[in-house]
C-alpha cells in the first residue's frame, strides 16, 4: 500500500500542499489533472526522484520519506517507457536483478517469465529502437516488475498509443495486477483510462489533491 | 460554383542549394586548396627525406603519444565536468563555466606563459619536489601543455553530449536499484559513448595542433620536447620551406587517419 501523509512539495513558483491519500494494498488508483498541475511531480515524489518540502511517505507501511529511491521498493514506469537505449529488451527485463547480483539463470528465469506474462517473447534480443510505442511500456512495465515490487508508478504511460493499442494496455494492466498482486498508482489524463482502470479517482487541482467518490464496483475491473 | 482554385507557385529551390552550396564550398575550397599549395612545395622525396631523420621521427613519435595520453587525461576530467555541468545547478554554476572557457578564449601564448609561472611559484616547486622532477622544458611540460587546451575542448563536448542524455533513464535507474554511480556507469556512460569518441578526437586533434604553450612552457628542444608543429617551425626557421611543408603534410596525413579511425570506431553502434 501507498500512504502520502501531509506532503509538500515546492519548486520555483509550482506548489503542491498537504497532500494526503491512501493507496489500499493491491488497489489501483488513478491520479488525474490538467498538464503542469503536478500529478507528475507527486509521482516523482513518492518514487524518491524529488524531495519534500515536509510530510511523509509510507510503503507497505514503511516510512520512506527519507529512502533513497533504491530502496524504496518501488517499480516506476514513465511516460516515454525510458529504455535503456545500449541494452536489449532482454537486458532491459534484467537490469534491475543483475544490479542486484542475482544468479545468471535466476535472471534468465525472471525475464522468461515477465516475457510470457507480457507476451513480448519475440522482442527479448531487439533493440528499444526497434519496438513500437505499445512493445516500449510492456518492456518498461516488465523492467519494473522484474525484481518483485510491492507497488507500481506509471506516469501517462499509454498516453502515446493507439486506441487499439491502448486498449489491449487496458487487458495487460489486468492480467499484471492479477498476476502480481501490486498496489498501483497511474497518472492519467485519459477518461478512458481511469474509467478502465481505476477503483478510485484521485484527482491534483489548485496544489491540492481531491479524492473523488469511490467508483461503483461494475466499473472496476483489475482483470480483463 | 466555386472559382477554380489558383495553384500558388512556390518558385524553385534552386537558389536554395545554389547558395548553401556556394558558400559551402568557399571553406572547402580553402582547406583544399591550402593542402594542394603544400604539395606544390615538397616534393615526395623531401618527404622521405624528412621521415629518415631521427629528430622528425622522435618529433613524429612524441606526438602521436603526447596527443594519447592527454586525450585519455582529458576523458578523465572531461567526462566528471561535463556531467557535473549539465546535470546539476550549483552557486557559482556561471564562474566555473566561464574558468572552463579561458583556455578556449586565451592565446595560446598566454597559457604557456601562465604555466611557467605557476611552476616558478611555490605550489609549483612543492608539486615538482613531490615528484621528483623538474617540470618546465622537460616531457611532461609537453603534456600538461596540451592538456590545459585540449581538456576545455573535450569538456565542452562532454557538457553538450551529457545535455542530450535523457535524465529520465537515470532515474528509472535509481527507482531500479542503482546507486548514482552505478546509474551513471550503467546507463549514462554507455549512451555517452558515441559524445566521448567525439570529445576523444577533438582533445586530440587540439593537442596535436598545440604549439605555442608548448614552445613557451616545454621549448622546442631537439629529442627531448619537440613535436611535430615544433619542427614546422624549428624548420622553417632555418629556412628550409621543403622540409617544414613536407612535416605538415606527414601531420595532415597522420591526423586524417587517426581522425578517420577514431569516427568509424565511435559510430558504431554499442548494441549489437
Amino acid at each position: 500500500m501507498i500512504q502520502v501523509d501531509q506532503v509538500a512539495i515546492v519548486q520555483g513558483n509550482f506548489r503542491l500542499d498537504d497532500v494526503t491519500f491512501d493507496v489500499p494494498e493491491g488497489a489501483c488508483y488513478v491520479l488525474m489533472g490538467r498538464s503542469g498541475s503536478g500529478k507528475t511531480t507527486l509521482l516523482e515524489a513518492i518514487c524518491g526522484l524529488r524531495p519534500l518540502a515536509r510530510g511523509r511517505v509510507f510503503v507497505d507501511d514503511q516510512d520512506v520519506t527519507r529512502m533513497k529511491p533504491a530502496e524504496r521498493g518501488i517499480g516506476y514506469v514513465p511516460q516515454d517507457g525510458a529504455l535503456f537505449p545500449t541494452m536489449t529488451v532482454r537486458e532491459n527485463l534484467g537490469f534491475a536483478l543483475r544490479i542486484r547480483k542475482e544468479q545468471v539463470a535466476s535472471i534468465a528465469a525472471r525475464t522468461s517469465e515477465l516475457a510470457d506474462l507480457l507476451g513480448i517473447v519475440d522482442l527479448l534480443d531487439r533493440g528499444p529502437d526497434d519496438l513500437s510505442g505499445g512493445e516500449i511500456q510492456r518492456v518498461a512495465l516488465g523492467r519494473a516488475l522484474a525484481y518483485h515490487p510491492g507497488v507500481l508508478c506509471l506516469d501517462e504511460p499509454f498516453s502515446a498509443l493507439d486506441d487499439e493499442t491502448r486498449e489491449e494496455m487496458h487487458g495487460l494492466m489486468g492480467q499484471v495486477r492479477q498476476a502480481t498482486g501490486c498496489t498501483v498508482l497511474f497518472v492519467t489524463h485519459n477518461l478512458r483510462d481511469a474509467e478502465t482502470l481505476g477503483d478510485r479517482i484521485l484527482k491534483v487541482e489548485g496544489g491540492q489533491v481531491i479524492a473523488l467518490d469511490e467508483r461503483p464496483p461494475d466499473l472496476v475491473r483489475p482483470a480483463s | 460554383m466555386s472559382e477554380k482554385k489558383r495553384v500558388r507557385n512556390v518558385g524553385s529551390d534552386i537558389p536554395f542549394f545554389t547558395a548553401m552550396i556556394g558558400l559551402g564550398a568557399v571553406y572547402v575550397g580553402l582547406v583544399a586548396a591550402m593542402l594542394i599549395a603544400d604539395a606544390t612545395v615538397a616534393s615526395w622525396t623531401d618527404i622521405t627525406d624528412a621521415l629518415a631523420q631521427r629528430e622528425i621521427r622522435y618529433a613524429i613519435w612524441l606526438s602521436l603519444i603526447s596527443c594519447t595520453m592527454t586525450t585519455v587525461l582529458s576523458l578523465w576530467v572531461a567526462v566528471p565536468i561535463g556531467y557535473l555541468m549539465s546535470r546539476y545547478e550549483f552557486r557559482g554554476k556561471a564562474l566555473v563555466n566561464a574558468l572552463l572557457d579561458i583556455p578556449i578564449v586565451l592565446p595560446p601564448l598566454v597559457i604557456g606563459i601562465s604555466l611557467l609561472i605557476l611552476f616558478q611559484l611555490p605550489v609549483g616547486k612543492f608539486l615538482q619536489d613531490g615528484l621528483g622532477t623538474r617540470i618546465p622544458f622537460m616531457l611532461p611540460a609537453v603534456i600538461i601543455a596540451q592538456f590545459a587546451v585540449a581538456c576545455a575542448f573535450a569538456v565542452r563536448t562532454m557538457v553538450a553530449s551529457f545535455d542530450r542524455i535523457d535524465p529520465r533513464r537515470e532515474q528509472v535507474a535509481l527507482t531500479l536499484g542503482c546507486t548514482r554511480a552505478q546509474a551513471f556507469s550503467s546507463v549514462v556512460l554507455p549512451e555517452a559513448r558515441p559524445g566521448m569518441v567525439t570529445a576523444a578526437t577533438i582533445a586530440w586533434a587540439r593537442s596535436l595542433g598545440e604549439f605555442g604553450p608548448i614552445l613557451v612552457f616545454a621549448g622546442s628542444l631537439r629529442m627531448r620536447t619537440e613535436v611535430m608543429p615544433t619542427t614546422v617551425f624549428l624548420e622553417l626557421s632555418v629556412g628550409n620551406l621543403e622540409g617544414a611543408t613536407a612535416v605538415s603534410l606527414i601531420m595532415v596525413t597522420v591526423a586524417v587517419i587517426v581522425l578517420v579511425l577514431a569516427r568509424r570506431f565511435g559510430s558504431r553502434r554499442s548494441l549489437a
